[in-house]
């Protein structure tokens, strides 16, 4: 079986965000940009099916500016066969909105014939938590989202879901779609030698066009703005100060 | 201006408090009518109608909306769409399954989220955890969002709207339920709560986490997890609050052994009091916090327990 995982390249989870002053959105240039942490985890889930001998061959696809590139290269470090990237921006500001991700993405299905797809649940940048659902409903496929156990039985896969109250556990035809929350696996690090080894694995470069789908945003964005600061507070030099600031300050107790 | 509202079926039970904060908001765009689909739901939709601003209630019983799996109710949203300028449901585990595929159906994108509505086409939402708030106009004919509940607050009980039967749209048959594993509690829901105490890596361990809870209960107080906390298990994973968790927005917060990362901080910053107990002075969740502690927790716990018992 083949698998496909979608990539995303996003601020990297550990640097500050600032909004531009002029209200235009998030400054990314001169930014650390790193894979979609939860796209890593879909990368990592592949590998391991790859590992058990379930999947052959693990083909990431990544869409959006050119530098895109570095993310494909990584998840190729982590053990991924083969890359595409679409180019589908040339400004590190421009988002490729899911429905349009999940567009082209159908696409490169239709090509590649992948018998799953996994995806991270979520990008932290526009935090929609879409594009798996969306390829989903584009292909008439089953869709298995937030997935915290995958395991393939078959033509099924079974997949225990993150929800509101615990956990869910369902079976989904493939070909599917299993979007990954955080507690699917633990990433590996890409080694040295893999990292020069996934320099000569082959990366396609395609564009929106090739693919006969239209980009353009349904929303257009008015303003980004910061979000209301809190004030700052006080801090209290014991339980009995806080008991009596909460009951008598606050009134909430 | 008709707008669609899709009641929050957890497990089958009908959830008034998510489902009338989403009212809340979909009154605002305009005529409501309230989807209520599973496998009975002729009492839930008896509740739904009680809801004030309700005009409709449309009640579809199906064995395949059963356990609220994508495809079947995607396919039933997208079927009735025809008549809704607006699709509207809380941000639930349930509707973030459902509502994007009913968007891409309809070919429109999905407004995930939403904060806050400006008119009938432009929204707010978060986005980077809630490091920004965007402000986006839609140009799509219908507009297919997710409401973040601790925004709204919940529409009052007083309507007695009206009880219409619909039909389920064909099952494609792609999925089927197995199991679900519910931790059954007598505690309040973490994301209605008046008060929530969460726990963090500082708690130690699964046991340890004991202390949290009994602190919750003498409180009355729903118990949240950071996702150090429930990463290392000593919290199930419906705990969580935080960017990819739960957003929870309640009286008090009481955060215990969090060192607040952004992506714990976008999930409770709009609490109306936050306390902060942590024996790291300089840790990050002392910058948001209205009263702060810095004390070891296994100390601190207890007595803020006896004290508020």
């Amino acid at each position: 079986m083949k698998v496909l995982v979608p990539v995303k390249r996003v601020i990297d989870y550990n640097v500050k965000v600032r909004v531009k002053a002029d209200g235009s959105g998030v400054d990314l240039a001169n930014v650390k940009m790193s894979m979609n942490p939860f796209d890593e985890i879909a990368v990592e889930e592949a590998i391991r099916l790859k590992e058990k001998g379930t999947v052959e061959e693990i083909v990431v696809v990544s869409i959006g500016v050119k530098q895109s590139q570095e993310t494909l290269r990584t998840a190729l470090a982590m053990g991924a066969d083969r890359a595409i990237l679409v180019n589908a921006a040339d400004d590190v500001h421009t988002d490729i909105e899911p429905l349009a991700v999940a567009k082209l993405l159908a696409k490169v299905v239709e090509e590649e014939q992948p018998g799953l797809v996994i995806a991270g649940k979520q990008a932290i940048d526009n935090d929609m938590n879409a594009t798996g659902q969306m390829l989903s409903a584009l292909l008439g496929w089953s869709q298995a989202t937030f997935a915290s156990e995958v395991a393939i039985e078959g033509d099924d896969a079974v997949v225990t879901r993150e929800v509101d109250g615990g956990l869910q556990t369902i079976k989904v035809k493939m070909p599917a779609i299993v979007t990954v929350d955080l507690r699917l696996n633990e990433p590996r690090y890409a080694s040295l030698p893999n990292i020069m080894k996934a320099k000569k694995k082959p990366l396609e470069e395609k564009t929106p066009a090739d693919y006969g789908v239209d980009v353009s945003p349904r929303l257009e964005v008015v303003k980004t703005s910061e979000p209301a600061e809190r004030a700052a507070g006080v801090m209290v030099g014991s339980v009995e100060e806080l008991v009596s600031k909460l009951k008598n300050e606050a009134g909430v107790i | 201006m008709a707008v669609l509202l899709l009641a929050e079926m957890t497990g089958g039970e009908f959830q008034q408090d998510a489902t009338a904060k989403a009212l809340t908001a979909a009154k605002q765009l305009g005529d409501v009518t309230v989807l209520v689909a599973g496998d009975d739901v002729a009492a839930a939709a008896g509740e739904a109608a009680k809801l004030d601003g309700v005009s409709k209630v449309l009640a579809v019983s199906d064995a395949s909306l059963a356990n609220y799996l994508a495809e079947p109710v995607a396919a039933l949203v997208a079927g009735l769409a025809g008549d809704y300028e607006h699709i509207v449901a809380p941000s639930t585990a349930n509707a973030k399954n459902v509502l994007p595929r009913v968007a891409a159906l309809l070919d429109v994108m999905v407004l995930s989220d939403v904060t806050g509505i400006v008119d009938g086409d432009t929204f707010e939402r978060p986005i980077y955890a809630g490091n920004a708030i965007q402000t986006v106009k839609s140009s799509d004919a219908k507009k297919v969002l997710t409401v973040r509940t601790a925004n709204f607050d919940a529409a009052a009980e007083g309507g007695s709207a009206s009880v219409e039967d619909g039909a389920a749209a064909a099952d494609p048959g792609l999925s089927s339920w197995v199991e679900d594993k519910v931790e059954e509690s007598d505690r309040p829901d973490l994301t209605s709560a008046k008060i929530v105490v969460s726990g963090g890596r500082g708690v130690g361990s699964e046991e340890n986490f004991a202390i949290i809870e009994k602190l919750a209960d003498v409180m009355g107080a729903a118990v949240g997890a950071s996702r150090a906390a429930v990463d290392s298990g000593y919290a199930p994973n419906d705990w969580q609050v935080g960017q990819t968790g739960k957003v929870v927005a309640p009286d008090l917060y009481v955060a215990v052994g969090i060192s607040g990362a952004i992506q714990h901080l976008a999930g409770m910053k709009d609490s109306k009091v936050i306390v902060a107990i942590n024996k790291d002075e300089e840790a990050p969740i002392f910058q948001v916090a209205d009263y702060g502690l810095v004390a070891d927790l296994f100390d601190a716990v207890p007595e803020l327990e006896k004290a508020v018992g």
